[in-house]
């Protein structure tokens, strides 16, 4: 452990002061609690937000597993994970139920999560109407309101252009019937993970200085009108040719040599866990 | 005979003002304008009733105050006095104007409807027009989206709007289409209300003509009040019962239409109906 700095890097005050803003959030599911974004030494957009929440929760006995985009050997998951280990000095792992605290970028485990664990979402725009509002001051009046229709709209505009909803991924969902959040960056696959959980979702956006959450238990409804109903990706018939799975997300693969396109589990530790069990 | 009837809006002592004003304004003012503070008086201690199923037209020149009259109770201006009550919004007893932010989108959205001379203003010129239809829709709380394309074919019929574009942006649309969708947003959800902020103003002769048969049409079809802004004489004949002279933010002269057409008091008045050309 690099003993010029702090135990996990921030001081003290910085790590009490964005725990209070996680309990905040806690307290008001989905409701986006401004806290005050400190530098790290990475670039702002590069999952500071996911960061300062890992490094104010973390003490000296948890086990932290790292995914960027379902891998846990991708570079951003193996620089935070180094710099997480250089300044406290924790266990690391790959396996999701090993793991304590768990920072991830677009994806959330396939291996269900239970109550001792905490998933840490990094959130490149935490708002969901900035898409249809520019301005802060009246999104956040917006919610206040619940003046909500500008999202429906994008849904309702996209089923009269292509007959279907076509957001992939940031799908809006309500939380408790309250607020409507973005869940970051993950695949419409995992939004029903979200609902009724029993893990704590926590969700940090750096250079947009807010953070929300999603408590174990908490209602989150995907948004879908009465006569179009929410629907994942659906990969029928198609499944991982490493570990046999049908029922995970699949990414898609471009062979260059072939030209054949193929899929694959996009959650790359569960996937060599089954491998494994095979065995 | 519709006369005897509550008033589908009732406003009293509406005053909007830019500036923030200060003690001798009302002695000071130099048409609309304190030439001691520079605080203009928009609209200046206005009072009128709109019936059901009647058109009330408010004509005056620029600057008057017509449409500060209609943003305001459109709640896009906040007014600095008066009160507007509204017969379907808790029976005429509160003022629409110290309704809460949500209550004010209810108001906006399932009593009234409004119409910009700008369509820029009242649509989304990005959004197909169906969605455009739709976002009232929404805003009433409606999540069907069936019943939402089924209405938006509905209204875009009615405005002669072939439902064969109801999917393409009404930025690809001529001025006088984006008018007729502006007025089949305004209507989707079947206000009781509709306010007209000079509706023909700057389209073309023909254009014109079709807009003005299609809100009289509207008119007999729904039996809706409409409170009609315009500076052309010509469209108040046309549409309007009961008119309403405005100048420097003041109500100089109200009656009947024919009567205030035929036989102006008020020096104004006179002037302006004789530089008809």
């Amino acid at each position: 452990m690099n003993k010029n700095y702090n135990f996990a890097f921030l001081d003290e005050g910085s790590k009490r002061e964005i725990r209070r803003s996680i309990l905040k959030a806690v307290a008001i599911p989905g409701y986006q609690v401004p806290f005050g974004s400190r530098e790290l030494p990475i670039g702002r957009g590069w999952g500071t937000g996911g960061i300062q929440l890992t490094l104010s929760l973390i003490g000296k006995d948890d086990v932290l597993k790292v995914i960027d985009q379902g891998s846990d050997e991708s570079v951003n998951a193996v620089n935070i994970k180094k710099f997480v280990g250089l300044c406290t000095d924790v266990k690391t792992t790959t396996k999701t139920q090993e793991a304590t605290l768990i920072q991830t970028r677009h994806r959330i485990p396939e291996i269900p999560m239970t109550n001792d664990q905490i998933l840490v979402l990094q959130v490149p725009l935490p708002e969901p109407l900035r898409i249809v509002e520019p301005r802060e001051e009246i999104t956040k009046k917006m919610h206040a309101e619940t003046d909500y229709a500008p999202i429906w709209l994008q849904l309702y505009e996209s089923i009269i252009k292509y007959k279907k909803v076509t957001i992939a991924s940031e799908y809006p969902c309500m939380v408790e019937g309250r607020y409507i959040m973005n869940p970051s960056p993950i695949p419409k696959f995992d939004n029903e993970k979200l609902h009724n959980s029993e893990c704590l979702y926590l969700f940090g956006a750096g250079r947009e200085k807010k953070i929300y959450a999603i408590p174990p238990h908490t209602r989150v409804t995907s948004l879908a009108f009465d006569d179009v109903p929410f629907e994942k990706e659906s990969f029928k018939g198609k499944k991982c040719p490493l570990c046999g799975n049908e029922n995970t997300y699949l990414d898609e693969l471009f062979d260059s040599i072939t030209g054949e396109v193929f899929y694959q589990c996009s959650d790359t530790s569960y996937c060599k866990e089954v491998q494994e069990r095979c065995i | 005979m519709y006369l005897i009837d509550t008033p589908v809006l009732k406003i009293n002592n509406l005053t909007v003002r830019y500036g923030d004003g200060c003690s001798s304004c009302q002695e000071n003012l130099e048409k609309n304008r304190c030439t001691a503070c520079g605080t203009v008086w928009a609209c200046n201690d206005v009072s009128l009733e709109v019936f059901p199923g009647e058109v009330l037209g408010i004509v005056g020149e620029s600057g008057s105050g017509k449409s500060t009259l209609m943003k305001s109770l459109y709640f896009d201006i906040e007014p600095a006095n008066g009160s507007a009550l509204l017969k379907e919004y808790k029976n005429g007893t509160k003022n629409i104007w110290e309704s809460s932010g949500s209550q004010q989108r209810l108001i906006k959205n399932s009593i009234m409807g409004m119409v910009y001379q700008n369509p820029i203003l009242g649509l989304r010129m990005d959004y197909s027009s169906a969605a455009n239809i739709a976002e009232k829709i929404i805003s009433a709380g409606n999540r069907n989206a069936g019943q939402m394309t089924e209405r938006a074919i509905e209204l875009l019929d009615a405005v002669e709007i072939m439902t064969s574009r109801m999917a393409e942006a009404p930025k690809n649309f001529s001025g006088g289409m984006q008018q007729r969708v502006q007025i089949s947003k305004a209507l989707a959800n079947n206000p009781s209300l509709l306010l007209l902020d000079e509706v023909t103003t700057g389209l073309d002769l023909s254009v014109q003509a079709k807009v003005l048969d299609l809100i009289r049409r509207i008119k007999a079809k729904y039996g809706i009040s409409i409170l009609l802004v315009s500076h052309d004489l010509a469209v108040i004949r046309m549409l309007a019962d009961r008119t309403i002279v405005m100048l420097d933010g003041k109500i100089i002269e109200s009656g009947l239409t024919d009567q205030i057409l035929e036989d102006p008091q008020h020096a104004y008045t006179q002037q302006l109906v004789h530089s008809l050309i």
